[in-house]
């Protein structure tokens, strides 16, 4: 009844970073920025994860090993059957785009904004790409954007690849006219302050169910109080209550 | 042919599948998925007097077989619900199951009142243990004499029949429900969730931003199954059981023990399916135990 989907790659592409590929019904899943609900075996919650791409019935994610559970998917081999709540979510609305979109992500932020990318440059909008990470070893997808033809620029915290800090170093690097960001909190805090561009930022909050039954994810917002599951994870900066 | 029908005081039910309170927001979530009108009845979130925004997050951690939740009754306050369940006969026909809460005994009963001509609502459930607010819930769950005013009070004003819902978190669960029997409780609903705390090793600090939440899901099954035949023993009103329900056998298993309804939470978070996968499967289940009729195995455990 959940959707069934069928793992037919899990590669590690940085350090504890991995691409999983994922084969199954992708319908209900309609806008770049939403999340799946994953649920694996010996974990009573589902863990929620953001569709990288989308092809048809396939769709990758790419995820960090942070604790046992995203432990545990790493080691899932290919034809594993997972259990899958697809397409939760606003996601980002990229009709409220301007012609030149910055998007700037965040070490497993990154991945979200890739499908976004995508879709913007269906749209005929012109996006470049701002990447942050601690270090060169965790960077991933700086090719994938460049071969989308986004000017990217990657900065890590510890100098070992491209500009040396955070990301908001290397906003001067760009001329745009609207911003897609996702990534750790004091990232998007960041960006909220050194910018006055409208957007659109993506957030995290630990999640009981991620279909908007529980209260378990909300947040206060300018327009009274949001499920991060289900109005969210993507807030429009006027939205946005720190 | 099973029949999966049952009684509860004002309401007969087609099955003794419930959503619990918390756990199913007003249904809308789960009519976008399959159609609701299939339970037996649903619980809707807790309901105070006035609207609460509830405890800062993170609000659920995850534990072994279940989950914490410090959701702190969020809701926008009983007299914004009420006109909200104008719309509920949209997407479900059945009866409802109010839950409500409060910080005295007179929110109670404010909320109380107010659903006397909510025409769709069948049972009133008052819970009086909710752990994670502060000054009040909970502690009206704990003491069989504040128990027992809360019960003669609603019941003073309700014209619905009263379903008194109880805490774990005590240590004679029964001194507690006979006091609400005797106060003139139409029912009794239990488990609520029991305290419980995680700590997150690399920050050194308790998961939670309220510190504790209320533990459920698979982990607290026996614990449920246990009180609910306790109590059942104790008093002669009709339980709803609830606390870790996952399968249509835990549904035969709890009504064994006393329970003349089901009521299902955490379950349903994890999997909003299950209610439906439940319902299907509760006649084939109950044949294989040789249970032509449900109603016939409530306490059947005794
Ligand atoms: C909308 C959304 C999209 C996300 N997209 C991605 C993504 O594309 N790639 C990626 O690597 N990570 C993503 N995350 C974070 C990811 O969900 C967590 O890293 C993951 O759940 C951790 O699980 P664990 O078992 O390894 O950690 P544990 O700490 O063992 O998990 C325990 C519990 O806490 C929850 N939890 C822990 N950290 C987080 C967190 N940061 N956010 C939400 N819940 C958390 C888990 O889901 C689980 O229920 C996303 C989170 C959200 C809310
Ligand atoms: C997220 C969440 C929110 C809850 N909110 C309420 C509530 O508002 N009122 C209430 O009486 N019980 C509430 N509960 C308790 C459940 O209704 C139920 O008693 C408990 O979770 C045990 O059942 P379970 O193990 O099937 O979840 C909540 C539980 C959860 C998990
Ligand atoms: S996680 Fe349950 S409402 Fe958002």
């Amino acid at each position: 009844m959940a959707e069934k989907f069928t793992v037919v790659t899990n590669i590690n592409i940085a350090k504890d970073v991995f691409l999983m590929q994922l084969y199954g019904n992708t319908e209900k899943i309609t806008r770049p920025g939403q999340f799946v609900h994953i649920e694996l075996p010996g974990f009573f919650l589902r863990r929620p994860i953001s569709v990288c791409d989308l092809n048809g019935y396939k769709m990758t994610i790419v995820y960090k090993v942070f604790g046992d559970g995203t432990q545990y998917m790493s080691t899932l081999p290919a034809g594993t059957v997972l259990d899958v709540l697809p397409g939760l979510g606003n996601g980002f609305d990229t009709e409220k785009s301007g012609a030149r979109p910055l998007l700037i992500g965040g070490g497993v932020g990154v991945p979200p904004l890739y499908m976004l990318a995508k879709r913007l440059i269906r749209d005929g909008k012109r996006p470049a790409a701002l990447l942050g990470f601690n270090s060169a070893d965790d960077v991933f997808f700086k090719e994938e954007f460049e071969r989308l033809g986004l000017k990217t620029v990657v900065a890590t915290a510890d100098g070992s690849m491209g500009v040396k800090g955070v990301v908001t170093d290397a906003l001067d690097q760009f001329a745009f006219d609207y911003i897609f960001t996702c990534g750790p909190l004091p990232m998007l805090k960041a960006v909220y302050e050194k910018t006055d561009a409208d957007g659109q930022y993506s957030f995290e909050e630990r999640m009981g169910c991620g279909f908007g039954a529980c209260m378990g994810c909300v947040c206060k917002t300018q327009k009274g109080y949001k499920r991060i599951c289900k109005e969210g994870p993507v807030l429009k900066r006027e939205e946005i209550v720190w | 042919m099973v029949d999966l029908s049952v009684t509860l005081p004002g309401m007969e039910l087609d099955n003794p599948v419930i959503p619990a309170s918390g756990c199913f927001g007003y249904g809308r979530e789960f009519a976008d998925l399959y159609d609701i009108n299939i339970l037996g009845s649903f619980v809707f979130k807790g309901t105070t007097k006035e609207p609460r925004f509830g405890n800062p997050t993170p609000r659920i951690a995850e534990t072994p077989s279940g989950m914490l939740n410090a959701v702190g009754l969020q809701n926008p306050g009983i007299d914004v619900v009420v006109k909200q369940l104008a719309y509920l006969n949209r997407y479900f026909r059945k009866k409802v199951i109010a839950n409500i809460s409060g910080f005295s005994i007179d929110e109670f009963v404010y909320c109380a009142e107010k659903l006397n001509d909510v025409e769709q609502v069948g049972i009133i459930e008052v819970n009086i243990s909710c752990p994670n607010v502060h000054g009040g819930g909970i502690a009206f769950g704990t003491d069989a004499k504040s128990a027992a005013q809360v019960t003669k009070a609603v019941k003073a004003v309700a014209k619905k029949p009263v379903f008194i819902k109880l805490s774990p978190n005590v240590t004679d669960i029964t001194e507690i429900a006979k006091a609400c029997e005797d106060a003139g409780a139409d029912g009794l609903s239990l488990i609520n969730t029991l305290l419980g705390m995680r700590i997150d090793l690399k920050k050194r600090k308790p998961l939670l931003a309220n510190k504790t939440g209320g533990l459920s899901g698979p982990a607290v099954f026996p614990v449920a199954v246990r009180m609910v035949y306790q109590v059942y023993e104790a008093v002669k009103i009709p339980i709803m059981g609830m606390g870790g329900v996952s399968s249509a056998k835990d549904v035969l298993e709890m009504m064994m023990a006393g329970a003349s309804a089901v009521q299902i939470g955490a379950a349903g978070l994890k999997n909003p399916y299950i209610f439906k996968e439940i319902i299907q499967s509760l006649p084939e289940t109950a044949e294989k135990y040789g249970i032509k009729r449900l109603k016939d195995i409530i306490g059947a455990g005794h």
